[in-house]
């Protein structure tokens, strides 16, 4: 035996699942403590595999593949708490109900919203856009009359581009005014397969 | 950039719970980990950036680890027979546990340099910051540990 390999010796009793059961148990121990600031978890769905993430006052984040979760997360850490964890089990009521949804059981959210990421005029948009009802669409024109700034067609459009709970909060059920889907974060696919679904041609 | 608590715990967390075992043994070590990585959590924003992250959470648990030996200490009751303790996770005899329990057998100055610089990889000078002595001693002790337990590990192996 050479010094070398205590360590190794000793390194090979450690087994990975043995960490994720820490890890995952921490979030529970955390959040009794008051420490989790950000916990989140991935799911799979019809428009590919998601990000939730919430913080005590709801859920902050959605976010789609293509954005690169671990980018997502260094985000959430910068701007909200880098007290960010993996917290599956904390998470598993929203994505219960996030799951519901895709399968055409749940037409409606009972989450609270935390919209803490975007300010001004942009988050009065996202307020509105929460009253449009599953299967209906809207303009950005109109949206930006709902929310009381009839010219600010522009801004509502950011507002959508930029809505950092997509899905929860649909952005995905505006369109333009000449009846062509314009942009989703998720991919126009994305938002096809989201209206498609709310339209009842299925996932 | 900030880094998610959660990337600390992916990146870090089998060497501490390596750095728990070897100084707890396998009974107490996963609740070492556990208040190690809450204790960690709570101090987290306050730790200054480019800061040593594996010698911080090998700080906390070898704080950690000492309370619980405290506390070990103060709960333990004479018991009339010893209750014979089933080996889980070890085959019995394998050198796995002859090796962690001869690690149990060397004086504390000693497992902690050598736990601390050949399991966590830490340089002598953040293992001599983290039990408080000079980097000269914690070479000489770790030195003198792995000797100790190839001595030990020579004499039990047949």
């Amino acid at each position: 035996m050479t010094p070398k390999n205590v360590g190794d010796l000793l390194a090979d009793d450690v087994e990975p699942h043995d960490v994720q059961r820490l890890r995952t148990a921490l979030a529970g121990t955390a959040r009794a403590e008051g420490l989790l600031d950000v916990g989140y978890c991935t799911m799979p769905s019809p428009i590919g595999d998601l990000l939730v993430a919430t913080t005590p006052a709801g859920i902050i984040r959605v976010a789609f593949a293509a954005e690169d979760f671990d980018a997502v997360l260094a985000d959430l850490a910068a701007k909200v708490s880098p007290r960010v964890l993996y917290a599956p089990a904390q998470l598993d009521p929203v994505a219960k109900q996030v799951e519901e949804y895709f399968t055409g059981r749940r037409r409606h959210f009972e989450v609270t919203v935390d919209l803490s990421l975007i300010g001004g005029f942009r988050r009065e948009v996202l307020d509105e856009l929460q009253t449009v009802p599953f299967g209906a669409q809207v303009t950005y024109t109109e949206l930006a009359t709902r929310s009381g700034r009839a010219k600010a067609v522009r801004a509502a459009a950011s507002a959508c581009a930029q809505n950092p709970v997509p899905v929860v909060v649909p952005c995905h059920r505006v369109v333009r005014s000449d009846g062509s889907l314009g942009g989703y974060r998720g991919g126009l696919p994305a938002k096809e397969t989201l209206l498609a679904l709310e339209a009842g041609r299925g996932a | 950039m900030t880094v998610p608590f959660d990337q600390v715990v992916t990146r870090h967390g089998a060497t501490v719970l390596r750095v728990c075992r070897a100084v707890l043994g396998p009974d107490h070590a996963e609740d070492a980990w556990s208040e190690t990585f809450l204790a960690a959590l709570r101090a987290y924003p306050d730790l200054p950036a480019g800061a040593n992250v594996e010698a911080w959470l090998v700080t906390i648990a070898h704080r950690k680890a000492i309370d619980h030996l405290r506390h070990v200490n103060r709960q333990a009751q004479p018991v009339a027979v010893v209750p014979e303790r089933p080996s889980s996770r070890y085959a019995p005899g394998g050198w796995e546990r002859d090796l962690w329990e001869l690690l149990g057998e060397l004086p504390d100055r000693q497992r902690h340099a050598v736990v601390y610089h050949h399991i966590a990889g830490l340089p002598h000078a953040d293992v001599a910051a983290i039990i408080g002595s000079t980097p000269a001693a914690v070479r000489r002790a770790s030195a003198d540990g792995i000797a100790r337990l190839r001595h030990l590990y020579t004499q039990e192996t047949p």
